[in-house]
Order: C-alpha cells, then structure tokens, then sequence
C-alpha cells in the first residue's frame, strides 16, 4: 500500500534519517516508534505526502508520488486517513462539520454520509458531542474526533501520529482499540508512539509488528522492546 | 444537524471575523469614495464643457460710435453681417444690457446719456463660421474702428483649463480605481493569512487547490461586491444631497448624467471583479507555500 525506498530527510544541515526503506502491506499494523527527534512525524509526513523525501522513492498504492502533480496529491490524501498530533480542526466548526471535511473536499454527498459520521461518532464514544466545537473537547475527546474523520472516506490505510500523546492510560488504550479494531477490518495501519508501554500492552492481542526509528535508520524493532 | 451539504461546505471559511468585516467595510468606504469622484468628475466634465460652449461658436462686433448715432450704425454693421456667410444670428446687445453688465463696476446709477457707450452686436456662428479677417474688413468699411472679436484670446486658455481639469477629474477616478484594488488585496491577504490554518487542514484532509480558491474566491467576492453596493448607495445618497447649483450661474453641480448614472451599478461589479482577481492571486500564493 505504502512503500518507501531508500528514502532521506533533512532539515537544513541536519539529516533526520538517511536511506529509510519501508514496506506496509494491506491489511498490516505497524507501530513506529523511537525517541523524540527521530523523526516520526516526518515519516507519516512522508507517507501522506505532506512532504517529499531529498533522496529515495515513494510510492502510495502503486503509484510513485514524485509523477504526482498537486490534484494528484489530494487525491491519494483522500485515500488515506490521518490522526494528527494536534487533530488539525477548523475550530469553527462542530466536531460533526469536522467529521465530514474529507466529504465536503471530496465532492461527496454530505447529506448521505451523515448517517457514517453519526454511526463513527457513536462508534468513538462522541455521539453526544456531535454539536459541539472541538475546542470544548477533551484531549481524548479530540483524538478520537480526530479518527472519526480520518475514517469518514473509508480508506484503506490510516495513518496516526501520537494519537495517545495527550491522553491517559484507559484513554489510550481505548484508542488503541479502536485502531485494532479498524486493523481487523483489513485497514492497513501505521502507528507512531513514544509509548513503550503502550506498544507491549497492545502487542500481545495484535499481530503488530514494531519499527523503531533510532539514529537515523530504521529497524525491526524484537525482544529487546 | 447540518443544514445541507452545500451550506456546510459554505461554513468552512468564516462568515464573521475581522478579516470579513475589514473587506465590507474597505469595499463600501472606497466604493462610496469612487461613486463620490464619479459625480465630481462629471460635474468638472461638464463645467469644462460649458467654458468651451460659452466661447466657442459665438463671437462680437464692436463699434465706437458718436453720440445719437447708434441705431444707424447698428443697422449698418447688421446688414454686412447678415451678408456674410458663416453668421447664423446676430443680436444688438441695447443700452440697458450693457448698462448691467457695468453696473457691477459703476453701479445702477450709471448716467447713460453721458457716456459714449460702442454698439454691440453679438452673433452666432456656423460650424464653418465666417472668414474673420474679410469681414473685418468690410466692417471697417462701415465703421472704420470696428472690431469683430471671435473670443480667440479666451478660448486658448480656457480650454487647457477645461482640458487639464477634465484630466484632473478622469486621474482621480484613476487614483481611487488603483487604491480600491490595493485596499481589496490588502483585505484579502490578510484574511487569507488569518484563515490560513484552514487552508492547512483542508490541504490535508485531501482538498485540491481549486477546491480551496473557489471557497475563498466565491466568499470575498460576495462580501465585496455587498460592501461596494452599500457604499455606492451611500454615495449615490450623498450626491443627490448636495445642493443644486444657482440656475442664475448655469454652472453644473456635483452629480451624474447621461451613462454617468451606470457608476453606482458598476462599482460594486468592479469591485467583485477586483476581490475576485485578488483573492485568486493571494490564495495561489498562500498555497505555493503548503504541500
């Protein structure tokens, strides 16, 4: 679904990691993880194409992003849903309005997916706050709002990024679950946490395997975790 | 819960907020501004056209005369204008009119019977207008110091007068059409620059670029184009309230004429077109910068 080759980042001067390959197949759950600085967010980013790599190929359901022009982007973003770290809301809209953002840019018939957003926001546990505004959520709250909406298309691969940064134990692991439970769907699944923790709590119930970013490379992350 | 999908979308850019507010009120205070320079620029028109009409076309004849002698010179001097070709009508300016005329300088109490007051005769002329310097001469022939004036010593300079305040007036319009479009962009810029985490967002949950201008294009448009109608109303309210001038003086008002009253019904089309062009370029910048 998702496979980048020998990929590079660096900003400025400062290389982030260097000569990164990565492979997710449909329907795999990977966790990312690695210290703060590793450059998590800028591998996602590289994964819905919110950035392009200075070396190395990548490549989102078949297609190499570098043929892509800006239309072509948007297209494949559409295609793949993302939990921001900071959920990414346009705070004058309510947490329903949110929800169905990728209808509305997609073209799609808002009044028809209603009845998806008020079954997500029920299925995240948000049916109650479907009017209100995100910045009345909780940090909970906003994260599951947040992967209400990156679901709404139903895409195939779902892309988060610390979804459980700002939230305690039960909460992440009720986000986690949530994630598991898309996973068994056949979504195919990219997770980045710093929480070890998290990860071995989850992994036992999961199939899912666990990259660390560390020093500039990637590597399979074993018993060592 | 939502009204609608095409009014949800229509929610995505704020409707409030100062950037809004900034882009009425800039578009109604420089549409009031151009409605307003419209009307004095019309009315500069058509004063610079009155000078020209008041000294083109016409001409006088003067003659000194003795004593007693007028109406026989009068008569004279008509009948080698009427033979004259390029004279349409000729009129003898009497006493009573050229005493008005000095009243100003002398007063009412003018002793007309003392003073030795020149026959005048004021004529019109053709388009082609007669060959001044023949008929100079044969009134000469008449009155030896007659004098036929054509007002060529006025014209020249009052119509670069006319010309430069015609200029005057067209590079005021010029000036606020320039600074209308500078404060619109302006507007624009800023609001695109407020909202621009919303662009952020739409970028990354997979809008196109199109997407993204039309929402904002279609939005500041509408809100110029209602700002420029609000003001041009006002405009328009506030030339019909300027007095009328004296009908005595025959000088033109501040106001419209003719095609001028389009002004009012343009400027708010031009200032959607200006907000539309506007928004166009600072939202094509603003997502140059985004991937």
């Amino acid at each position: 679904m998702i496979e980048l080759e020998d990929v590079s980042v660096s900003y400025g001067d400062r290389p982030v990691f260097g000569d990164v390959s990565l492979n997710l197949p449909q329907g795999s759950f990977h966790f990312l993880t690695g210290p703060s600085g590793a450059g998590k967010t800028t591998l996602l980013r590289l994964c819905y194409l919110a950035r392009r790599p200075d070396r190395g190929r990548v490549s989102l359901f078949g297609e190499p992003a570098a043929a892509l022009d800006r239309d072509g982007v948007s297209a494949l973003r559409r295609r793949v849903g993302v939990v921001h770290q900071d959920c990414q809301f346009v705070d004058h809209l309510s947490v329903a309005e949110n929800v169905l953002l990728p209808v509305m840019v997609s073209g799609g018939d808002v009044a028809a997916a209603e009845a998806d957003m008020k079954d997500l926001l029920s299925w995240v546990g948000l049916d109650h706050a479907a009017e209100r505004l995100p910045t009345e959520l909780s940090g909970g709250e906003r994260q599951r709002a947040a992967l209400a909406r990156a679901v709404i298309l139903s895409p195939d691969v779902i892309l988060a990024d610390e979804p459980t940064g700002n939230v305690d134990w039960e909460m992440s692991l009720r986000i986690i679950g949530l994630l598991v439970e898309l996973n068994k769907l056949g979504k195919t699944i990219l997770c980045a946490t710093h929480d070890l923790s998290l990860i071995r709590q989850v992994k036992s119930r999961t199939s899912a395997r666990v990259l660390r970013l560390r020093s500039g490379a990637l590597e399979l992350a074993g018993s060592d975790l | 819960m939502l009204s609608g999908g095409d009014q949800s979308v229509e929610r995505i850019v704020p409707r409030s907020g100062f950037t809004m507010t900034l882009t009425l009120a800039a578009a109604a205070a420089m549409a009031f501004l151009a409605v307003f320079v419209a009307a004095v620029a019309g009315g500069a028109d058509r004063l610079a056209d009155a000078w020209e009409d008041s000294l083109t076309g016409t001409a006088t004849v003067r003659a000194p005369v003795a004593l007693g002698d007028g109406d026989a010179l009068a008569q004279a001097l008509g009948q080698v204008l009427d033979q004259t070709p390029g004279i349409e009508t000729r009129r003898r300016i009497g006493t009573d009119e050229q005493a008005a005329l000095l009243s100003p300088w002398f007063g009412d109490e003018i002793p007309l019977d003392l003073l030795n007051l020149p026959v005048l005769i004021e004529v019109t002329l053709t388009d082609e207008g007669p060959d001044a310097e023949e008929l100079t001469d044969r009134l000469r022939a008449v009155s030896p110091e007659a004098v036929y004036d054509d007002h060529g010593q006025w014209q020249a300079p009052v119509q670069a007068a006319a010309s430069r305040l015609r200029l005057l007036a067209l590079t005021s319009l010029l000036v606020i059409g320039l600074i209308t479009a500078a404060v619109l962009a302006l507007a624009a810029n800023a609001s695109l620059a407020a909202n621009g985490r919303i662009i952020d967002v739409l970028r990354l949950v997979g809008a196109s670029d199109r997407f993204i201008t039309r929402l904002f294009v279609r939005r500041f448009a509408v809100r110029a184009a209602a700002g420029a109608a609000i003001g041009s109303l006002i405009g328009l309210l506030a030339v019909l309230a300027v007095p009328a001038p004296d009908a005595a003086t025959g000088a033109p008002g501040v106001g419209f004429s003719g095609a001028g009253w389009s002004w009012p019904f343009i400027v708010p089309v031009l200032a959607a077109i200006i907000a539309y062009g506007a928004t166009r370029a600072a939202a094509a910048r603003r997502l140059r910068d985004i991937s």
